[in-house]
């Protein structure tokens, strides 16, 4: 730690004044402390990457940094001067663009339009928009920042993930900002594509733009930019000169933390059990490529990747809800295609998904509900619901998971995150399926839930459920999984035992500085 | 803990009146007293005979109308469907007799229905254009069956609507039997559980491996079926079947589920509010119609009410 302190000090030397700095920043969300304490500086002329893992606190940053939230304690300096950004629109008028990481356009409206959103260049005061100039400005923004080749009348719709971020990218640097905030901004982006951006970002760096730049890929961070700030847990572990560090030195000071212990002890496996889920080639468009693995019956098997790595849509197509452009599932040995989660839950096939919200519960129903959703057809006969048979097992999964309230008509809305995580899987455990796809199970979920949730997967994995772990919880994945597959820009690119998994390196291997 | 009976009827805990019910039901206490004292006519048998015949068109297609609000969409079709329903069954009587003709009736609203539910399931096309364009296309069909009025010479005929058993016509009964059948599939029925969650979270359902085009199918039909029967009973109570008929039903529909307690794009409602909300929207009707009120301010309590129902729902969710 003393070596980045100095580091720090001696960034802090060399630099120029600083157009925006942060001190004492501190943001709480309910029961998670996002921000501690974290100071942060943005110089003009200056890319200073961001990094740290899922959840250490970078979109926080940059949220109240853009005026999306606002800090619970701290300073803002612009210039020098204390400032609130209590504001999207205060930020943009401080200079601060934004290039999402998930591009935020209005897909049915041309490319010009998105650029000039809110500003379109208009004739007879504002009366008549003048579609001529408005066009030729965006072709004209276009070329500026070094890709022209868009046709600027076409809807956003029409163009490639890619091309889409190249707009993003245009509408952010429309009007010169002072400070341009990108996360992720290569992900969509090819090899060439991420040439040019990187000359824009050396042109507007040279108009003394100051750049902050937010990206998991560690080997583009040390190629562009100037400095380093590493933040973990909501902490800033350290800043220092790109050219000082490197892969090493960061993924330990992103991951440097004992792992807890809160996972249940397992039991050895019996030797090779037969394979229940084999996938062979499956590649999915430009989302994934080419992934083969196999899962054992009574496994656990971890699947490890950064954000945009891949490993959802692996799962997604597995469960039928994205069909695979090529390769394909077996199950049990077997061909499957599933067309749609419900093939796949024919087949035996079921999958917690990562939000559960968003597509995992019906809030408004009851816990009897939710649980039965998933399985009508041992439930009823006659296409009558037998009440006695559902409430009973329901109940008996209740009390197996340990959910509270016990009362089992009580909308899920009103449970506790951990105790609706819960009920998401004891529908999928009452389904008595042969292959069950976690993706991030403990996600926004307590310590006492996690650790039912970790037994009752050990559990089950014991009966002989082969089970595929999606996290990006890397102790999570450490400590449940048998073997970890790790994940990084659509391709499978590790497969690391258990008793060789450490944090470094998975970090390292799903970050590309390996090899 | 857990009852332990298996029942289809509703338990105890499923009969709990919401806040909203409770408040309906005391609306409708203030009605019939209100009635009693401003019009000399209100509290007689033949009043409420005649009060209990009116409510079951609305309260036939309000059924409909929930099921189909409760899988977050909305149906504008059935005014027209119950126009379709009610002329095929005056039309075909005489022919094949009134149990086919009513089976008729029914199967032309299921066939709306199954028209409207595929556009909307499987070609995800907006439930409101949908059922607009059918409403106008039925419509039509309607007027090409018949421009003029249909008066059928069977006997009958007019049964349906107006012969009473005790103190209620042959009508209610038929949509109290609706009523319960609806309850019992919207809380029995793995097609019906279906049904209301796939308002709440239409993907969660999906990812639940339940075929979601199916169940939105499914909703429309039933509410074509019940339109065309609502249509049938109303050309018996009438004994007149006038191609223009149902002109403007989808309004008092939906306003009876949504003062029911019913929320429109899914995630609320039920067949115990909708029954209060077609009673009160019936009452209201009654009561004006009696005090001699013009229709116009009719149409201005309506709306009224309409909106305090929304606002009270609004409220509490908060």
């Amino acid at each position: 730690m003393s070596a980045a302190a100095s580091a720090t000090a001696a960034v802090r030397a060399e630099a120029n004044p600083p157009f925006l700095s942060m001190s004492g920043i501190s943001k709480r969300y309910d029961a998670t402390q996002a921000l501690r304490d974290v100071a942060f500086s943005a110089e003009s002329g200056v890319v200073h990457a961001l990094v740290g893992e899922n959840g250490a606190g970078k979109s926080t940053l940059v949220k109240i940094i853009t005026g999306a939230v606002q800090a619970d304690t701290g300073q803002i300096l612009v210039n020098g001067a204390p400032m609130g950004i209590e504001s999207p629109l205060a930020a943009q008028r401080l200079g601060i663009r934004v290039v999402h990481q998930h591009v935020s356009l209005v897909p049915h409206l041309s490319v010009s339009e998105n650029i000039h959103l809110g500003a379109m260049p208009t004739r007879i005061g504002g009366l008549w928009i003048d579609w001529r100039a408005a066009h030729e400005r965006a072709e004209r923004a276009l070329e500026a920042i070094g890709f022209s080749g868009i046709d600027v009348r076409l809807p956003v719709s029409s163009l490639s993930l890619g091309q889409r971020k190249i707009v993003e990218i245009t509408k952010a640097c429309v009007v010169r900002p002072r400070i341009l905030i990108m996360d992720e901004p290569s992900a969509a982006l090819s090899f060439d594509e991420r040439g040019r951006l990187f000359d824009l970002i050396r042109q507007l760096k040279s108009d003394a733009t100051s750049i902050i730049y937010i990206s998991h890929d560690l080997d583009e961070v040390l190629e562009i930019a100037d400095r380093v700030t590493v933040l973990r847990d909501g902490m800033i572990i350290g800043t220092m000169p790109a050219a000082t560090t490197d892969k090493r030195q960061i993924v330990e000071m992103m991951v440097g933390r004992v792992v807890n212990d809160i996972f249940p002890d397992r039991h050895a496996r019996p030797g090779r059990q037969e394979e229940v889920l084999s996938l062979k080639g499956l590649s999915c468009g430009a989302r994934f490529d080419d992934v083969s693995f196999t899962v054992a019956k009574g496994e656990i098997v971890g699947l490890y990747g950064l954000i945009g790595s891949g490993r959802t849509e692996v799962a997604r197509c597995i469960f039928g809800a994205d069909q695979p452009t090529s390769g394909e599932i077996q199950l049990k040995g077997r061909v499957v295609r599933p067309r749609s989660p419900r093939d796949a839950l024919r087949a035996g096939i079921a999958m917690l998904t990562e939000d559960r919200t968003r597509d995992g519960l019906v809030l408004f129903l009851s816990t009897c509900d939710n649980i039965s959703l998933a399985n009508f057809d041992r439930t009823s006969r006659y296409g009558l619901i037998q009440r006695r048979r559902q409430r009973a097992m329901v109940t008996e999964k209740v009390a197996e998971l340990g959910i509270r309230p016990k009362n089992i008509d009580q909308p899920v809305r009103s449970l506790s995150g951990g105790n609706q995580q819960k009920v998401a899987l004891a529908k999928w455990l009452l389904a008595r399926v042969d292959v069950l796809i976690l993706d991030e199970p403990t996600w926004g979920v307590d310590i006492a839930a996690k650790q039912d949730i970790y037994e009752v997967i050990r559990r089950v994995a014991a009966e002989g459920m082969a089970i595929l772990l999606i996290s990006s919880e890397l102790p999570e994945v450490i400590g449940m999984s048998d073997r970890i597959l790790v994940m990084r820009r659509g391709r499978l690119v590790g497969e690391v035992p258990r008793r060789d998994a450490t944090e470094r390196n998975l970090v390292a291997l799903a970050a590309g500085s390996m090899g | 803990m857990v009852s332990t009976t298996q029942k289809w009827w509703p338990t105890r805990s499923e009969l709990r009146l919401s806040w909203l019910d409770l408040g309906l039901i005391v609306a409708l206490v203030v009605l019939v007293i209100a009635g009693t004292w401003f019009a000399e006519s209100f509290l007689t048998q033949r009043n409420f005979s005649n009060l209990l015949r009116q409510i079951v068109a609305n309260g036939l297609v309000s059924l409909g109308m929930l099921i189909v609000i409760l899988t977050g969409g909305i149906d504008l079709s059935v005014g027209s469907i119950v126009a379709l329903g009610g002329v095929l069954f005056a039309g075909l009587t005489d022919q094949i007799g009134i149990g086919p003709a009513i089976l008729v009736a029914m199967a032309a609203g299921a066939a709306v229905g199954i028209v409207n539910g595929t556009a909307i399931a499987r070609f995800k096309l907006q439930p409101f254009i949908v059922t607009l364009a059918t409403m106008g296309i039925v419509r039509g069909i309607v007027f090409i069956y018949t421009e003029t009025p249909i008066v059928p010479a069977h006997a009958g005929f007019r049964d349906l609507g107006s012969s009473v058993v005790g103190l209620v016509s042959v009508g209610m009964i038929i949509m109290l039997a609706c009523y319960a059948l609806g309850w019992i599939f919207l809380n029995r029925t793995p097609a019906g559980r279906a049904t209301v969650a796939v308002g709440g979270n239409e993907e969660a359902v999906r990812l639940a491996g339940i075929n979601v085009n199916r169940t939105i199918v499914l909703a429309y039909t039933l509410c074509g079926v019940l339109s065309a029967l609502s249509g049938a009973i109303l050309v018996s109570r009438l004994g007149i079947a006038q191609p223009s008929l149902g002109v403007a039903y989808e309004l008092d529909a939906i306003a009876a589920c949504v003062i029911g307690g019913a929320v429109l794009g899914g995630g609320g409602g039920g067949v115990i509010g909708t029954f209060l909300g077609v009673l009160t929207l019936g009452l209201i009707n009654n009561l004006l119609n009696l005090m001699g009120v013009k229709s116009f301010y009719q149409e201005i309590v309506k709306g009224s009410l309409i909106l305090l129902a929304v606002l009270i729902a609004s409220r509490r969710k908060r």
